[in-house]
């Protein structure tokens, strides 16, 4: 079969990973953007920002306080998710009442303000970050050789996805969210405090992004320009799921990364715009998105 | 954008002369006379600078204040046109004045082709549709054969003007940039302050009134964002005549960033308000040149600010306080 296609299988599925890889980046970045959509009802513009800073943050506890790759997975999207939330209280908390479109303006300018600073400090030919001593080698499937690393990125990003579509559909804490998506006033009637659950949600977003970010530096370098470019992808995503399922953007994401390696593969040329194609095909076929309510 | 609409159509102040109030034909005549004078005092390549981005916002926001659209991709149109306009005139060799013009028809094509599409979505959509074409636009002049990559399209010829004159030189070149610009403000004048400019506002305000109303919206929609990339167009196709350059920063996201700060920091439900923040930021980025990234820290600061403070932009507060639209 691989024969009559003119393609090495070793390409094929090495394109297929790496395209594995980075649905799952689209898949979390467009998980936080939902999430964040669906209670504060803007769009993050700072999450590729906020990814960016996460994969800094691991470098340097790395780099200053010596501390590895586990506990940054841990601290960075928790100290970013905490900056994050210092940011939802101080400005975005103030434009509620506005029209949404605000709230992407603003995000934009903290956007340029973090990208801007990262990139006066460390420039922008980006910082190596070693892949953890448990992580390094790989294994010959036979028909193509699967890095330890790669193989991690997926099943963790997996995880945390399942983790938090469980969070959100399956738990109370997640009915509450879900209520006060639905109708705030009303959820704020029987006694929770709405604007907690909005600041944590903003929080929680964050730290999806910056754990995104922890689990991209051994692959990408840490380059203050990361983010910028990944997340315009990213809202293409959004836009080809919809932001009304959890699930959706999850599938979504890991969908088009395949997409992209399988472009990759059969038309090169192709491969940087297939997604604002698919896109296009979508807002023709059905506005909404594939898994978008229709507003 | 709903909050604050101040903005009323110049027939309340019942003052009118030429068709617009007294007081916006001051500040026609007013910027005119600055921008005839200017170039004996100002370097002429700042103000023709200041001109095209003065055009650029000016046409972004028919589309922000007016139509109630954001777009974030509005350098496709600016960028696109100046890489036609640039290629036109240094392959084809084309009069400088068709350059505009086709950079400008290429722009509310491609307009054509993105708004039919981005119509379909509403608000932060909208906003991210625009964003990802626009991407797909500079990938495409990252790799389409005649743009030059990384390069871009460089030393493009200032030919003669309809084939005869000679207005290679920066002082003369200037008053054809002026004629531009003029000619694109005053048609976008007159577009907000027509019947359809009226419908337009309605929408904005209230969509499914105007529906009810009988309006076909999508149309009026799609007309107005063909008229905003067209008249970006024209700015992007004189930028690219100016500096003798077509590039990829033209067409990068960040020039789409740049337009709405220029629109928001001026005042987007004014006529003037743009040409304020275009001024603003242009001469912000001259002189800060040499800071590097800290003018994206700067400029990021002032869209906070801005957005936290100062939603209505500088003429629209001047616009308060003298209780006249600008």
């Amino acid at each position: 079969m691989f024969e009559l296609l003119g393609i090495a299988p070793q390409a094929l599925f090495g394109q297929l990973l790496l395209g594995l890889i980075n649905g799952s980046f689209y898949a979390m970045l467009s998980l936080g953007l939902a999430v964040i959509f669906g209670l504060l009802n803007i769009i993050n513009f700072a999450h590729g920002a906020q990814y960016m800073a996460g994969a800094f943050v691991a470098w340097m506890l790395l780099t200053y306080l010596g501390i590895p790759y586990w506990g940054a997975l841990v601290l960075s999207p928790l100290l970013v998710g905490a900056a994050g939330i210092v940011i939802e209280r101080l400005m975005i908390a103030r434009l509620y009442h506005l029209d949404h479109l605000y709230g992407l303006l603003l995000t934009f300018g903290l956007a340029l303000i973090i990208q801007g600073l990262f990139r006066n400090s460390y420039g922008i030919s980006g910082l190596p970050y070693t892949i953890p001593t448990e992580f390094q080698g790989g294994q010959n499937l036979g028909f193509m050789f699967l890095p330890n690393y790669r193989a991690w990125v997926v099943v963790a990003s997996v995880i945390v996805c399942f983790g938090t579509w469980f969070m959100i559909e399956k738990t109370r804490l997640g009915a509450y969210l879900r209520a006060a998506t639905e109708n705030p006033t009303m959820v704020g009637a029987f006694g929770i405090n709405v604007p907690r659950l909005i600041t944590l949600t903003y929080g929680f977003g964050v730290a999806l992004a910056a754990f995104a970010g922890v689990l991209a530096a051994p692959i990408y370098s840490v380059n203050p320009n990361m983010g910028a470019d990944l997340i315009i992808v990213v809202f293409a995503v959004v836009v080809i799921g919809g932001m009304g399922s959890i699930l959706g953007a999850i599938l979504t994401g890991f969908g088009l990364g395949l997409i992209e390696g399988l472009t990759k593969v059969f038309y090169p040329e192709g491969s940087a715009v297939v997604i604002f194609v698919i896109m296009a095909i979508v807002l023709m076929v059905k506005p909404a998105g594939l898994f978008g309510r229709t507003a | 954008m709903t909050d604050q609409t101040l903005e009323r159509t110049g027939t309340a102040t019942g003052e009118r002369s030429m068709g617009m109030p007294r007081h916006h034909l001051v500040i026609f005549a007013g910027l005119l006379m600055f921008f005839l004078v200017a170039p004996f005092f100002l370097y002429p390549v700042f103000l023709m600078k200041v001109l095209c981005f003065a055009l650029f916002a000016c046409a972004f926001n028919l589309l922000l204040g007016y139509g109630g659209l954001l777009s974030f991709g509005h350098a496709a149109y600016f960028g696109g046109a100046a890489y036609v306009s640039a290629h036109a005139a240094k392959a084809w060799g084309v009069t400088p004045e068709l350059s505009v013009l086709l950079g400008t028809g290429s722009a509310a094509l491609l307009g054509l082709v993105i708004g039919l599409l981005a119509i379909r979505r509403q608000g932060i959509y909208f906003a991210m549709v625009t964003l990802a074409f626009a991407q797909m636009v500079f990938f495409f002049a990252l790799q389409a054969p005649f743009t030059g990559g990384e390069d871009g399209i460089q030393a493009v010829p200032r030919n003669m003007l309809f084939g005869i004159f000679d207005i290679a030189q920066d002082r003369v070149f200037y008053f054809f940039v002026l004629a531009i610009v003029f000619g694109g403000l005053l048609i976008l004048y007159r577009i907000i302050h027509s019947p359809f400019g009226q419908v337009l506002k309605a929408i904005r305000e209230n969509e499914p009134r105007s529906i009810s109303l009988g309006y076909q919206v999508n149309r009026y929609k799609l007309a107005v964002f063909v008229m905003s990339a067209a008249l970006a167009g024209t700015a992007g196709a004189t930028k690219a005549l100016v500096f003798q350059l077509a590039s990829l920063t033209d067409v990068h996201w960040t020039m789409s960033g740049e337009v709405v700060l220029m629109a928001l920091i001026g005042g987007m439900h004014t006529v003037f308000g743009p040409i304020v923040g275009a001024a603003v930021i242009v001469t912000m980025q001259n002189y800060f040149a040499g800071f590097g990234a800290w003018v994206t820290v700067l400029q990021g600061t002032i869209f906070v600010i801005a957005v936290l403070l100062f939603r209505e932009g500088v003429l629209g507060v001047i616009g308060r306080w003298l209780k006249k639209p600008m």
